[in-house]
């Protein structure tokens, strides 16, 4: 007896002593007091993980010269773009005053705004691909909404830095996988590199949450003899899930529970449901089920058939993340065709280009570009500033990000890409990259190119990647 | 029936799709031969009895021929070589009924052979032959040994008959998925590679196989018929594609020709390649590359870098891309095309545009033992012809006509169906299916 209460003295002294800036687990003053409970964790709304990201130093700069694809839709010939304190100041034509920028001239270049990858797994499936590192799915159960992302993602997996390199990425959003009906939370990274997470994550970014239709949780979980087994399965399971959510959502008394703070969350508007989910005829029964339930689906990703749909989903203003040629490689993904995303446009649905790929988000530009083309082919004509948004703003606004970035606009975060030609073009690549005005990658100077922890002093150190 | 035209003459489009062979001419084209020279502007290119009679400069001459097309300056390639495809052996990835790239469940390796496999009516042919892919390199995967098996020659035209050459390689992997299957090391991989080898040869002097099979934990990694299958390998008189990605694997595997020294071996993958590129050359072992492979996806690729396709050519080794490492091989003309842009990178080293062409074209042809006959435009050469809508490599174009074998094919496919139908979304009148 005395032993014990010798022991939790020793751990409560060590923990106070340890917690040098938290509050939230001190014993504190133990007087006795029966209104204030002795423990307590932060809340949901106290936000726990906080990012701890701030921009680094950057230069006040003027591009000028290029052609500037503004991410909105706009297209300026011989453009110029100010930025300073890691805000973008103005963009527009030859006329805008660079005085006190350092200029840059981008004659036959072209920017555009960071671009952003709303469906990537990068950290939590890192490289190298080994079993030791495959920390994106958590695959026990049909439903976990109680996991996040963040607590997998392996800041020094070096696909951040090709992403970066390659593909001009600047935001993205790490999502579980897709064995799960309720995989969990998404987390929304900038794309600098960082001892840790929290260096990471997007300031204000709100949650995602990922949800998964069709043949990924029905194999997975019917494979090992348990429901869901089928289609039907998935929904039975998923509308109880909601229902007990509902239920606790509305008892202010409930015991704290992980998955359903989330759940909540989804119900309040507040994290937003990207929905892996494949096929026409599913994706329409999944919006019924969130009308059912009283939540808004966001984005379908990997929407394959989207275009059999424009117009249900242009009604019920839920985006499409799509990618533009894969093909074939289940069943699901049969009736892919690369014109799913001009189709969507022309229906006046919502389009974003994703990767869901280590390797595609390096080059997102490109994918973008057959889309756009396969289109043309079909007499459907979009603009390359508009299909530039598929990558950008459209991405911003299914993360719910856009009044922060995505976009070259007065007061939104310098994010941006220097082309070295047109970025809907084979050929071209990103020569610099801005994140919040800080110059994070340049082509033309091989120190402006993160190395992770794990790359130093293996074979290809620090190369042209 | 021949009409005889100059190269000056009209050109008569092209108005209906014939079933047998034409002799055509393809005038006023931006002519890439596919040998790695830069496109010729003007240029033209003929084809008679399926077979290409010259590609080059317009020079005046008259000839006899079914067809004339007027390019009207676009692009006009030989076919792309693919290679290393399950082109044929799968319709959907997941579906484990329709995909015949696997055969873990076998008792055979080295001993399958594709070729009775190979589904023409796949939609992945129909969708490959439409991005101008003519000819292929098909293969199933390893799975329960090292050795893959046989892989064909196919091409993707539309007769029914894609077998060109069967049986046209064997494949092995000596890299960590090797290792994996022959027991868990590479030591065990290599063990199992000269205890194969050598009943081959066995089998090959008249004499008796030392054992029936090699097992392991039930598993069949070689039986009689497998080692059968090897001696063509070991009498070098069929090819050898060895997976491999490490640099110290890939000295591993040179060593072997001083073994073996009637190997004809190709890598494929060798992502550390520019690491031993000198040595590579000097053993004259063509490469089958990843062509933009730039992460350490697993600790035998810590090196990658899409600068390897460029160092190792540099370097004096024969380099095609290998498709097997990317999203589908319809994709092979964007990786090329990436390698050119690379070539603008400071410190990297990327393709001109007629040595990225070739890598797709030629040289694996010429990898597949199909050299000067596929992936290039000259006088024999098959009459494997496509005319683009924009610059082959770029992103944005496609074929507007692909022939093979100088036999204009058919480029719809369940996609192309479906784009159609779905061209609007009124159902006002009927459902979509009957929209057809």
């Amino acid at each position: 007896m005395t032993k014990k209460v010798w022991i939790a003295a020793a751990s409560a002294f060590a923990l106070a002593g340890c917690a040098t800036t938290g509050s939230a687990n001190t014993a504190g003053d133990d007087s006795g007091s029966d209104d204030a409970p002795r423990f307590a964790a932060q809340t949901e709304a106290e936000g726990p993980f906080p990012s701890t990201y701030n921009a680094y130093p950057g230069t006040p700069t003027a591009l000028v010269g290029a052609t500037v694809y503004d991410g909105a839709g706009n297209r300026i010939e011989g453009g110029t773009v100010l930025f300073r304190n890691g805000k973008v100041e103005a963009v527009g034509g030859s006329d805008l005053s660079t005085e006190g920028y350092a200029v840059l001239d981008g004659t036959g270049k072209f920017v555009t705004p960071g671009i952003i990858d709303i469906h990537s797994h990068l950290g939590d499936y890192p490289s190298p691909g080994v079993q030791a590192h495959n920390d994106g799915n958590e695959a026990t159960a049909p439903t976990t909404p109680d996991v996040w992302a963040e607590h997998s993602v392996w800041p020094q997996d070096p696909g951040f830095s090709r992403a970066l390199a390659n593909g001009g990425i600047t935001s993205l959003q790490i999502l579980p996988g897709s064995a799960n009906l309720m995989g969990g939370r998404s987390v929304t990274l900038k794309n600098v590199p960082s001892r840790t997470v929290q260096g990471m994550k997007f300031p204000g970014a709100p949650y995602g949450f990922k949800m998964a239709c069709g043949e990924n949780p029905k194999r997975v979980y019917g494979g090992r003899g348990r429901k869901p087994s089928t289609r039907m399965g998935n929904f039975a399971v998923n509308r109880q899930t909601w229902y007990d959510a509902i239920e606790y959502a509305n008892n202010d008394d409930a015991k704290r529970n992980l998955g359903k703070e989330t759940l909540k969350g989804v119900l309040e508007g507040d994290i937003l449901v990207h929905n892996h989910c494949y096929r026409a005829d599913e994706m329409a029964l999944v919006m019924d089920m969130a009308k059912e339930v009283g939540y808004k689906v966001t984005a379908f990703h990997h929407a394959v058939e989207a275009y059999k749909i424009g117009d249900l989903l242009r009604e019920n203003g839920v985006c499409s993340a799509i990618w533009a040629d894969w093909y074939g490689f289940k069943m699901e993904a049969y009736d892919a065709i690369m014109e799913n995303a001009a189709l969507l446009q022309k229906e006046g649905a919502c389009v974003v280009i994703h990767s869901d790929s280590q390797n595609d988000i390096q080059r997102l530009n490109q994918e973008a570009s057959k889309a756009q083309a396969a289109g043309a082919r079909m007499g459907i004509e979009i603009s390359d500033a508009d299909v530039i948004g598929w990558i950008t703003l459209n991405a911003a606004k299914a993360m719910g990000i856009d009044d922060m970035t995505g976009s070259l606009e007065e007061g939104k975060m310098a994010d941006v890409v220097l082309w070295n030609g047109d970025p809907l073009s084979v050929y071209s690549r990103p020569e610099k990259v801005w994140i919040d005005g800080a110059l994070m990658y340049d082509a033309m100077d091989r120190k402006r190119r993160p190395v992770s922890d794990f790359e130093l002093g293996q074979p290809g150190e620090g190369d042209v990647k | 029936m021949k009409r005889l035209l100059t190269l000056a003459a009209s050109a008569i489009a092209l108005s209906a799709t014939p079933a047998l062979a034409q002799d055509v001419v393809i005038a006023n084209a931006t002519v890439v031969t596919g040998d790695g020279s830069e496109p010729i502007q003007n240029g033209v290119v003929m084809v008679e009895n399926g077979r290409v009679t010259y590609a080059g400069t317009a020079n005046g001459q008259s000839f006899a021929t079914d067809l004339v097309v007027d390019a009207d300056g676009a692009w006009v390639t030989p076919g792309i070589f693919a290679t290393v495809t399950t082109l044929g052996l799968v319709d959907v990835g997941a579906v484990s009924e329709s995909n015949d790239s696997r055969a873990g469940g076998a008792p055979f390796s080295a001993s399958l052979d594709v070729a009775p496999a190979v589904n023409p009516n796949s939609q992945n042919i129909m969708i490959h032959r439409a991005a101008g892919i003519t000819r292929a390199a098909t293969t199933t995967l390893p799975s329960a040994s090292i050795f893959a098996g046989q892989g064909a020659i196919i091409d993707l035209d539309s007769d029914g008959t894609p077998i060109v050459k069967a049986r046209a390689f064997q494949m092995v992997d000596l890299g960590e998925g090797g290792a994996r299957r022959a027991g868990g090391s590479r030591a065990a991989t290599y063990t199992l590679f000269r205890a194969s080898l050598r009943e081959a040869q066995a089998l090959s002097g008249g004499g008796t196989p030392q054992t029936t099979e090699i097992t392991a934990d039930g598993e069949v990694l070689l039986g009689r018929f497998d080692a059968e299958a090897l001696k063509p390998v070991v009498a070098g008189t069929q090819k050898l594609y060895v997976g491999v990605e490490r640099a110290a694997d890939i000295r591993s595997v040179l060593a072997l020709k001083s073994e073996f020294p009637r190997l004809d071996m190709v890598l494929v993958g060798a992502s550390e390649g520019w690491l031993v590129a000198n040595e590579i050359a000097a053993a004259g072992v063509p490469v089958l590359a990843d062509p933009l492979d730039a992460l350490p996806t697993g600790f035998d690729q810590l090196a990658s870098t899409q600068s390897n396709v460029g160092r190792m050519k540099r370097a004096g080794v024969k380099v095609g891309l290998n498709a097997a490492s990317i999203e589908n091989p319809r994709r092979l003309a964007q990786q090329a095309g990436n390698l050119v842009g690379l070539a603008k990178m400071p410190g990297a080293a990327g393709l001109t545009w007629g040595e990225a062409f070739a890598s797709i074209s030629s040289i694996p042809a010429d990898i597949s033992g199909m050299g000067g006959k596929a992936g290039v435009l000259k006088q024999g050469a098959l009459g494997d012809v496509v005319i683009w809508d924009g610059d082959p490599l770029e992103v944005t174009s496609v074929p507007t006509k692909v022939f093979i074998g100088g036999v204009e094919q058919p480029l719809d496919s369940h996609q192309s169906r479906l784009k159609e139908r779905y061209r609007d979304l009124d159902e006002s009148d009927l459902p979509k299916a009957y929209d057809w």
